[in-house]
This record gives C-alpha cells, structure tokens and sequence, in this order.
C-alpha cells in the first residue's frame, strides 16, 4: 500500500487530482464565504440591545480578595 | 459592525458572556484551528490514498462533524441560559440524573489533559520560530541528520530528564512564557482575554498562513525538475483509488474531522454557554467550522507536503506517519533550502505558535469555569489551583520525554480514544435524553440560517451509529498487538539473516515496506526467534522471522496500545496518572453536585423549564 501511494506520489497532478483539489477548496472557499458574509452582513442591534449599562463591565470577581 | 465588548450583562443574571457575535466565532475557530490542521491533515491524506481520502473526509464531516458541532453549539447555550457554564452542570440541565455530573468530568478531564502535553509542543513552536529569528537553524543548513538529532536533543527525546539537564534552561523559560501567556489569558476571563486574543491572532494566522502558501507556490522547481509545485500537489492530492475500500482509511478521516473541529473535547459547550438565549448558534456553529476547513484543506493542504516535496521528494513519504517529524524536521530541510528560509520559517513557526496559543487557552476555560462555579472561587483561586494541577502533569510528561512516550501515551487514550467516548455520549444525550424535538425548537432560538430537519434524525440515529462502528473499528485497529506477514524467503536466506547477511532480494523487498536493515540490529540465534530491530521516524519497527510450512516468512509486529502499556513503565504510569486526575475531578464534581443542590440551583433550573 505504502509504495502504490510512493509512486503515485512521484507523478504530477492528476486529471482526477486537479478535480478533487479544486472541488474541495472551492467547496470549503464558498462555505466559509456565505457563513462570513451573513455573519457580517447582520445588523448589529440584535448584539447592542443586550446592553443595558456601560459598555465595559467588570465583574470584579479578578480583584476581590477569597 | 459589531458591538463593543462587556463582560456580563446584568440582564441575564451578571453572568460572564461573550462580547461580540465575530467574537465567539473566532474563539471557536480559534480552539478548532491548531497543529492538526497543518501537520496531521495533510499527512492523514497523504498516507490515506491522498485525494481519495478527501471523500471520507467530507462524509464524516457532514456526517458527525457539523451535526455534532451544531448539537454541542445548542446544548451548551441551552446550559448556560439555566446557569451553568461547566459540562458536570450543563449535563445535569440536560439530563435531570445524578450519573450527568459524572459524565460532565470527561470534559474537564479532557481538556486539561491535553493542554498538560499541547503545551508542551506550543513551546517547541515558539522555540523553533526563536531559532529561526536568531538564525540558529540555518546556521548548519541542508543537512537532513541535523534537523532530526536536533530535534530529538530539543524534546529530550533522546532520554527522560533531559529537558531539565543544565544548560537546558532556554527551552525551560520558553515553556515558562507559554504557560504564564495561556494563563495571563484565562485570568482576563472570556472576553477580555479568549475573545479579544482570538479576534488578532486569527486574522493574523490567515495573513502569515498566506504568505507562506504564496512561497511555497512559486517555487519551481529549486531541486530536481520532476520534483515542482505540480509533483507537489499531486503528492498530496492524486487519489490512490483502492484505499476508499479501506476501513483505516474511513477511520483515519473520522479521527482526523473529530480532532480538528475539537469535537468531543468539552470546549464548544463551554463556550456556547456564555451566549445569551437568542444569540444564534446555527451561522455560528458552520461559521466556525467552516473556518477551520478553510485552514485546513485550503492552507495546510497546499502548504506542508507539497512544500516537503519539491525539496525532499518521494522520501517525504516516510515522515507523513508522525506530524512531529513533517513539521519539525521536513520543513527545517526545506526552509534551509529555500531562498529567504530563515525568515519563512520564523512566519511558519510562529504562525504554528499562534495557532497552538488559540487552541491551548480553550483547553483550561472548561476547567477554570468549573472551578469557580462547582467550588465557588474566584477567578485568581481558581487559576492558581489550576495552574499548579497542569504545571503538574505538563512536568510529567516533560520529563518522561524520552522517545516522546508520555506525550504519546495521553494523546492516544485522552486525545483520540476519550473524545470518541465523550463525542457518543454527547450524541446519545441530545439524541436520546434532551430530545431532537427540543434540541430543533432550542437550536433555531434567534438563529440566522436553518438546520435542515434531516440533520436532526441523523443526530439521533445515524451519527450516533457511525460513530459506533467508527469506535468500533479503532479499538479493533489500534488497541491488540498484530503481526503482518512482508515476504517468504527459503530456508537458506533466513539462515543468511540470522548470521547478519541479508540477502539483497530480501533487503529490496523490506525496502518496499521502509524497513532498512543494518547489519548491527540482527540478532542472530534460533531461526524462530531471529530479530531485526528497525527504530523508523515514525517509532520502533519490529520484524521477526518465524517457520510458515515449509518456508519462512518474515513479519512486521506492531505492538498495540494494551501492550504498550504493559511494555513500558512509562506508558503505564502516564495511564495512572490519567486515571489519578480523573479521580481527582471526580471527586470535585461530586462536592460541586452536593454544593448547588444545596444551594437550589437545579430546583431553579426545574423551575425556569416549567
């Protein structure tokens, strides 16, 4: 098994190579794409309205001594 | 775009949670993305039948990866809304039975084991990435016997203690600075620190990831004209057709999804617990995830072998088995060739550095969360505790570094045969306990995209059932000892070896298998008991000769991990020590259990439900 791999290693890129390279990165480049996209195209009010005080609270649990 | 931070909301009871929607995304990205995406991936595939593998690949992802991924996003934002940011209580809200809790220890177990050795290896990142500023590693360049003793001499892989021998003490102040960064992290909490980290260091990963991928494509062909960007490529992704029918190679791609997407290690439920109740977990959960595809097949794919093979050629082949040696001794061959080496391998090693630094701080957040609220300290108490628990073990394994026996020991029974563990029972509780129903209505809470309603029935029937057979089929690989039959030879060749002459026919057809045989490994005495040691990159080859009817065949022994154990003191103790941790944590989850009942925290938790 080890040597077929081997020899198929020392070969340049395949018809069959260059289709699974291009079909799985262009794959994963058009998931991650749209996530992005509509991760970033949403309003942002959804995430502010949860803020009801000032924005940079500390809870103090770091400063209190046991 | 998106809002400024905060570190808890009085509005939902002053509790810690995530500043930014980009923010927990890249966190999760961040703990998923790590060296498995750069090193392991592309030697899983290499020696997996290369683009052939990338079918099981993409199936387990659908299939276990993404599904489980969404089921831990839902479970652990569901835990978090009633309170609880540690797995012992957010499985007790999931499953009102006093067992939950116990479940809940394997991921804090986990997580803190594998920090205790990853690290370790963080520090060699950051080591190699110093040598490589200081011009250390150039210095005695294109010398492939350089990189590997240097190695060894840099893990202490050549003896236990080493790394803490005189002289020794750079390596010791790198790992000092590691863990004193990981825990700077922790103690500013998950907003301050994890989050407002993850949103540099991941754009920062892609921009010295790309960098390095453009060198690495237009180098031509600096060696030998057949070895270039093209050969490279097709190293890594010309499909080897046979091996789809290979349950290993089914079994590699699952190992290979769950390790990377961190699934089944207790840290994406941790962190979906500190978002609020209609913070979306479905875009989050394929956001992250896709994330870590995109460094994985899209960077570490065309980066790591095919870089390896323009300068090493088919020879590369032999490291693709251990990603210590792809990444620390492949790539040094290569950047010592490279024009403008030194300064590639300081981006590839400190981007490695990077992305060990993302994922390691995941690793204690689930241990610390558990502390402060099973045991009631506060955050400094709680780190120290902690940070004396991993020092502990990290010191355990740096000592016993010695053929890396340690490190290896954990990374099998914590990091690959507990998360299969840990991955099913999260799969049966949400399948079975808190219900697919509940599960769909609870994960489409604020959500931005839909779960098709298929993946709710392969939740509950088909990954649990896939991950079976996957387990199934990894003890049956991994745990006995086997023996593989290479080649007969007659009974004259067999006499040949046992004296120390190894025929040439003999030693080609080893050759086919990467077994050289120096004269000095043979011992020489009954026919039966003939031994031909061979100590590969990949760890220590065994071949034996042994009568077969009328000839004589020689075999290769694989020693499993059962015997392992039973071999190896070393391996044994790191199995005990393991076993002493989790009693440990056991303990602790049961004084936590008898803390919030007596505090009313699941009567509050039963209340909110009805």
């Amino acid at each position: 098994m080890l040597s077929s791999t081997i020899l198929a290693a020392a070969e340049p890129l395949s018809g069959a190579g260059w289709s699974i390279m291009l079909v799985s990165i262009g794959s994963v480049l058009t998931l991650v794409s749209f996530c992005l996209y509509k991760v970033l195209s949403l309003p942002p009010v959804d995430v502010e309205e949860h803020i009801k005080g000032p924005l940079e609270i500390d809870t103090g649990d770091t400063d209190e001594t046991d | 775009m998106v809002a400024k931070t905060q570190q808890s909301d009085p509005e939902d009871g002053g509790r810690e949670l995530w500043g930014t929607r980009i923010g927990v995304i890249l966190a999760v990205a961040g703990s998923a993305v790590g060296l498995g995406n750069f090193l392991r991936f592309p030697g899983n595939a290499a020696e997996n039948g290369g683009g052939a593998f990338m079918l099981p690949y993409f199936v387990s992802l659908l299939v276990i990866g993404i599904p489980l991924c969404w089921a831990e996003w839902t479970m652990g934002r569901y835990g978090g809304t009633k309170g609880f940011n540690s797995a012992p209580g957010i499985f007790s809200v999931l499953w009102p039975n006093p067992t939950a809790k116990y479940v809940g220890a394997f991921a804090l177990l986990i997580p803190l084991i594998i920090y205790m050795y990853y690290v370790l290896v963080e520090a060699w990142c950051l080591g190699y990435a110093i040598k490589y500023l200081s011009g250390d590693l150039m210095r005695e360049g294109k010398d492939p016997k350089f990189y590997k003793n240097h190695l060894f001499d840099f893990i202490g892989a050549n003896e236990d203690g080493a790394l803490f021998s005189p002289g020794n003490w750079p390596f010791l102040l790198t790992l000092l600075a590691c863990f004193a960064f990981n825990f700077f992290l922790i103690y500013r909490g998950v907003t301050k620190g994890i989050e407002r980290f993850c949103r540099i260091a991941m754009p920062l990963m892609v921009i010295l990831a790309l960098i390095v991928l453009v060198r690495v494509l237009t180098l031509g062909a600096p060696v030998e004209e057949d070895q270039n960007v093209v050969t490279g490529l097709g190293f890594m992704w010309n499909p080897v057709g046979d091996k789809l029918t290979d349950p290993q190679t089914w079994l590699a791609a699952s190992g290979q999804i769950f390790f990377s997407l961190s699934v089944g290690f207790g840290i994406i439920i941790n962190y979906a617990s500190y978002l609020r109740k209609n913070d979306d977990v479905v875009l989050s959960g394929l956001t992250s995830s896709s994330m870590n595809e995109f460094f994985e097949v899209c960077l570490g794919g065309l980066i790591t072998l095919p870089a390896a093979f323009i300068f090493l050629g088919p020879a590369v082949a032999g490291l693709t088995g251990s990603n210590f040696s792809l990444g620390f001794i492949a790539l040094p061959n290569v950047f010592a060739a490279m024009p403008g080496g030194q300064l590639f391998g300081f981006l590839w090693f400190f981007m490695l550095f990077v992305a060990a630094i993302t994922s390691s701080v995941s690793m204690l957040q689930p241990v610390i969360a558990f502390f402060e609220e099973g045991l009631g300290l506060k955050r400094h108490a709680a780190a120290a505790i902690l940070g004396l628990l991993s020092a502990l073990g990290c010191g355990f394994v740096a000592w016993f570094s010695r053929d890396t026996k340690a490190l290896d020991t954990m990374d099998f029974w914590v990091g690959t045969f507990l998360i299969f563990i840990l991955a099913m029972l999260q799969a049966v509780i949400y399948g079975w306990i808190f219900g697919i129903k509940k599960g769909d209505i609870e994960a489409h809470q604020g959500a931005h995209i839909r779960i098709p309603r298929f993946v709710q029935f392969m939740l509950k029937y088909i990954t649990p059932a896939y991950l079976l057979v996957v387990f199934f089929l990894f003890c049956f690989y991994k745990l006995p000892s086997s023996d593989t039959l290479l080649t007969e030879i007659d009974a004259p060749s067999a006499k040949a070896i046992a004296t120390g002459d190894v025929p040439e026919a003999v030693r080609e057809t080893l050759a086919a298998s990467e077994i050289e045989i120096p004269a000095e490994s043979v011992v020489a005495g009954d026919l039966s008991t003939t031994l031909l040691v061979k100590k590969a990159a990949a760890g220590p080859t065994i071949v034996f000769i042994e009568p077969v009817n009328d000839k004589f065949g020689i075999y290769q022994h694989k020693a499993g991990q059962f015997e392992g154990i039973l071999n190896s003191p070393v391996a044994f103790s790191s199995v005990c020590f393991i076993a002493v941790v989790f009693a440990f944590l056991l303990i602790l989850v049961r004084i936590a259990g008898e803390r919030w009942e007596q505090e009313g925290r699941f009567r509050t938790v039963e209340g909110s439900a009805s």
